[in-house]
């Protein structure tokens, strides 16, 4: 590998959408030669025919334990492989398994060439994970939502309210029982089920 | 106030003293609140356990002696003051290759010798034929089930580095590789042998004490820092796993059931009982085979961690070139398994009559920690050097 040619970087993921945020993020940054492997059933196969200078493996993927046994075979590799084992740099170990995601580098790799690229993993690791929990949120407040509203139209058809009226009724026993609005919509749901 | 705990395990038969540890009650009593954490890959639990995402774990004794060496990672020294399994591994061929090892066998079936020797006859034909090498899985380069399996067909003659293939599977995934056909044969841990053998993809050929009668296994293992500072709480969890191995041993039934559930091992309480009764299905015909030897998780003296069993696995990496001999590196890998921690959180003497007890080893020279290299000179197929790929980068 020159010294100007961008490493060959290949990310092992099973996500999809995090491996392509992945993906743009490191060719934003220059990184030109990256390629996702999703598949795990050829992996050491597809690994060993890309030769890659860094793996990128996210920490819940089982394939992990195989990709270690690659760093005790170097006859199967072109070149001998190394683990990351900067034992000064264990912040950045750490910041990287509380992000979800490991990285194995090939021997001869430069330390400073290193480092933006694992910084740049972390960050776009823990972007993904805001970014599932805020789906998640998202979902939920709208399968809170239409809750609401069924209980809406049940307690108007059976107590002859208007919808302001209803959703008022709501949320003041939510107030008084210390509950959240969507767990009385849930009740009210619940007790119309029981009750048909 | 009890003091918050976080273990990492791997779904496995030997994960027991843990797991009900923590699900009968055993660890509360000892005031402890344990958060059990199921992980995916031995990779993970070494590294939270080395950077302190968890206080323990359930771990391959060799994978703690090789951290404590700084071969393969970073080197972080670990402690290992109690022996969760001794004998629980064993070694599934698929039916093809069964059949093509009992038409080669001249011998005694269960006699590892004999069935290392049919296998050579099988790799040799194979070559002859210029069928490709079979492979063979295992879970870790620094696990039991890789020296193992290395011990049984190097005995054969086979080499385990030219003569065959060797990858790393995860152990829940051993079973469908060789339905896949992908693999010819795994070693693992219960119960995921007879997982393959109840799907008929599988038939046990050794449980692995046929190959050795005693090795350390797994074991619980806490960084040796972490254990200096905490001595209170290690002596509470060795006495908590103590007591969770005498209750699997006496409730065998109840044990299965609780081990059996999703966030555990999840698989059949029935399948993982037959591991616990050392009487398992060894063919997809039904065949049984019962071995009062076969012990997937430890009991009495066996839980005890005696230092030249680290000796011992010490030398097997040493015997495939994972790490040169050194009077050094012997002593620091000795130094991980703690008698010591063990016999004073249970208020007992230093027993020493277990520690001489063989490994039962069925081929080779008795194992003397006092000549690793003698040992190891006996042994016509190793790696002598350590290879290459392990190197450290270059800062």
């Amino acid at each position: 590998m020159g010294a100007e040619s961008s490493p060959k970087i290949v990310i092992v993921d099973e996500s999809p959408i995090r491996a392509a945020i992945l993906q743009e993020g490191l060719r934003e940054a220059g990184y030109t030669e990256v390629v996702h492997i999703s598949e795990m059933q050829s992996l050491l196969a597809r690994i060993y025919a890309l030769d890659p200078d860094i793996i990128v493996i996210d920490l819940e993927n089982p394939s992990r334990d195989s990709l270690e046994q690659m760093f005790q075979v170097s006859r199967a590799v072109r070149r001998p492989i190394a683990m990351f084992v900067d034992q000064s740099d264990s912040a950045s170990i750490q910041a990287s398994v509380d992000a979800g995601v490991s990285a194995y580098i090939v021997d001869g790799l430069k330390k400073e060439r290193i480092k933006p690229i694992l910084d740049l993993c972390v960050s776009r690791f823990n972007a993904f994970a805001r970014l599932q929990d805020e789906l998640d949120r998202t979902k939920h407040a709208l399968e809170e939502r239409k809750v609401i509203d069924r209980a809406k139209g049940i307690l108007m058809k059976l107590k002859g309210l208007t919808e302001e009226e209803a959703y008022v009724l709501m949320r003041s026993t939510a107030m008084r029982e210390k509950k959240k609005i969507g767990e009385i919509a849930q009740s009210i749901l619940t007790a119309s089920e029981l009750l048909k | 106030m009890s003091t918050p705990l976080h273990i990492g395990f791997i779904p496995l038969v030997d994960a027991a003293p843990l797991i009900i540890a923590v699900d009968k009650g055993f660890a509360a009593e000892e005031g402890l609140d344990v958060t059990l954490v199921r992980e995916v890959s031995w990779s993970n639990v070494r590294d939270k356990l080395n950077i302190g995402l968890f206080d323990a774990a359930h771990l391959l004794a060799p994978v703690a002696i090789a951290s404590s060496l700084g071969i393969g990672h970073l080197k972080v020294p670990i402690a290992a003051p109690f022996n969760l399994g001794i004998n629980g591994n064993a070694i599934t061929v698929s039916p093809a290759l069964h059949a093509a090892i009992m038409a080669e066998l001249d011998g005694e079936r269960f006699n590892p010798m004999a069935t290392a020797g049919a296998l050579a006859r099988v790799v040799a034909s194979r070559r002859r034929r210029g069928a490709a090498p079979l492979t063979f899985a295992m879970t870790f380069p620094f696990s039991t089930h890789n020296y193992q399996l290395r011990f049984w067909m190097a005995a054969g003659g086979v080499d385990p580095d030219e003569d065959v293939r060797l990858v790393v599977l995860p152990p829940p995934f051993m079973a469908e590789t060789i339905a896949s056909g992908q693999i010819d044969g795994f070693c693992v841990g219960a119960p995921w042998n007879s997982v393959a053998v109840d799907r008929g993809d599988g038939y046990i050929l050794h449980f692995v004490s046929d190959i050795l009668v005693r090795a350390a296994e797994k074991v619980l293992a806490v960084r040796q820092g972490w254990a200096e500072t905490n001595a209170e709480v290690v002596a509470a969890l060795v006495r908590a796993a103590s007591r969770a191995a005498d209750f699997v041993e006496q409730n065998r039934k109840e044990s299965a059931q609780i081990l059996a559930k999703p966030e555990r091992i999840g698989v059949d309480a029935e399948v993982i009982q037959r591991t616990l009764d050392g009487r398992l299905k060894i063919s997809p015909d039904g065949t049984m085979r019962e071995s009062g030897r076969y012990r997937p998780v430890s009991r009495e003296k066996r839980e005890r961690p005696e230092p030249v069993q680290a000796a011992w696995l010490y030398a097997q990496m040493a015997r495939w070139g994972q790490i040169s001999v050194s009077a050094e590196a012997l002593t620091a890998a000795t130094e991980v398994f703690r008698p010591d921690i063990y016999d004073a959180a249970l208020g007992r003497k230093a027993a020493t009559e277990s520690a001489l007890e063989p490994f039962g080893a069925f081929a080779g020279p008795a194992f003397d920690p006092a000549d690793v290299s003698g040992y190891l000179a006996s042994f016509a197929v190793a790696r002598r050097a350590p290879q290459a790929g392990l190197r450290l980068i270059k800062n």
